[in-house]
């Protein structure tokens, strides 16, 4: 009994100890967000540019995969900025990060699904449904 | 087994950080959002699920678009405007994400300045977020209006796949909705911040509860949801 209870005592030091070791910058945030004004200010300008860019890739009409693959990484740098900052998504725990965000990364199955069953309905209209001239 | 006692009566030690942290987090008592208040987990979790209603939108509009036979209506040209004799491709849709990211940075000052508890500063940059708001809905309703004068239909129009209709309505609808829900609670919030209801701890007319600045966070949450979803929508209906 007595091994018992040193032998718990002796994890709940090494516990303790590790715990205040893997203290991270950004833990500590419990009377609510407060972060320099400039940072928003910087943030908000990133949109602008970005969206701007996003803009020109319609506005020169580059077509392709060029025109998809800068589309995408425009919005994903997009939406990257506004969930981390804006909605301080980066000092949050890690535990509700995770919660939030990979839940919808899997929507990716999702879209990976439609795509081959699209791509079958669109094999069908073709094959059967095609209007003959 | 009593120094254990002692040591849990001190001070609850500080939360492990990275893997270790979400494993202690959620394995421990009570609640796993550990410095998060309810209301700010619950808005997290609505917009979660708000995220799956729009992603399912997206998804049906990338699944009818993939398997039509019929040429995609360009939304280039659909969305463009005539400004001084020149034709100016989308212009009205890019005028309408500028508006919509400012208003999401007048809102991130209003948490910053809530929390500051600076209560004109934060109802009027909060004000001044609605307004962006309500400017990017009324551009909404012009966009609306001419595409229906053209012959936009949710069952057809005139320039090919008859999908693209009821894409754009109901895309772009839901997101409007949600524009204008959002405007509603910013003006309400806003209203409370400028009485001092959240330095005098007046009692909610409907919760009978004190408030707290943090309400700015939790509608801020919301209208920053509202841009993002704006920029997916940006990205894959009209640029694709």
């Amino acid at each position: 009994m007595t091994n018992v209870a040193v032998h718990l005592e002796a994890q709940q030091h090494s516990l303790q100890a590790h715990v205040h070791d893997a203290l991270a910058p950004g833990t500590t945030h419990t009377q609510g967000q407060q972060h320099p004004i400039k940072l928003y200010l910087v943030v908000w300008g990133w949109l602008f540019v970005l969206s701007t860019c996003s803009y020109l890739v319609d506005y020169f009409g580059l077509h392709g995969h060029l025109r998809w693959s800068l589309i995408l990484l425009f919005m994903m740098l997009k939406a990257g900025l506004i969930v981390a900052v804006f909605m301080h998504m980066a000092w949050e725990r890690l535990a509700l990060a995770y919660a939030i965000l990979l839940p919808p990364a899997l929507v990716l199955v999702f879209v990976a699904i439609m795509v081959f069953e699209s791509d079958y309905t669109h094999l069908l209209r073709v094959m059967f449904f095609a209007q003959t001239a | 087994m009593a120094e254990t006692a002692l040591i849990n009566n001190v001070e609850p030690p500080a939360r492990p950080a990275g893997w270790r942290g979400i494993a202690a987090d959620w394995s421990s008592d009570q609640r796993a959002f550990k410095n998060v208040s309810w209301g700010k987990a619950m808005m997290w979790i609505f917009l979660l699920s708000d995220t799956f209603i729009f992603s399912c939108f997206l998804l049906s509009y990338m699944t009818t678009r993939m398997s039509t036979t019929v040429p995609w209506p360009n939304p280039s040209e659909v969305f463009a405007l005539t400004i001084g004799g020149q034709q100016i491709p989308l212009i009205l849709i890019a005028i309408m994400t500028f508006i919509l990211i400012s208003s999401s940075g007048t809102m991130a000052m209003a948490v910053n300045f809530g929390y500051r508890r600076d209560r004109a500063k934060t109802a009027a940059l909060m004000l001044a977020t609605a307004a962006f708001g309500a400017t990017f809905v009324g551009m909404q309703a012009f966009e609306w209006t001419k595409l229906i004068m053209e012959g936009v239909r949710p069952w057809g129009n005139p320039w090919g796949a008859t999908q693209f209709g009821s894409s754009f309505f109901m895309i772009t609808g839901f997101h409007g909705t949600h524009v204008t829900i959002g405007v509603i609670f910013l003006i309400a919030i806003a209203r409370k911040v400028w009485r001092g209801d959240f330095d005098v701890e007046r009692r909610g007319f409907f919760t009978s509860r004190k408030g707290h600045y943090e309400i700015v966070e939790i509608t801020g949450l919301y209208w920053h949801f509202v841009d993002l979803v704006w920029v997916f929508i940006f990205a894959l209906f009209y640029l694709w």
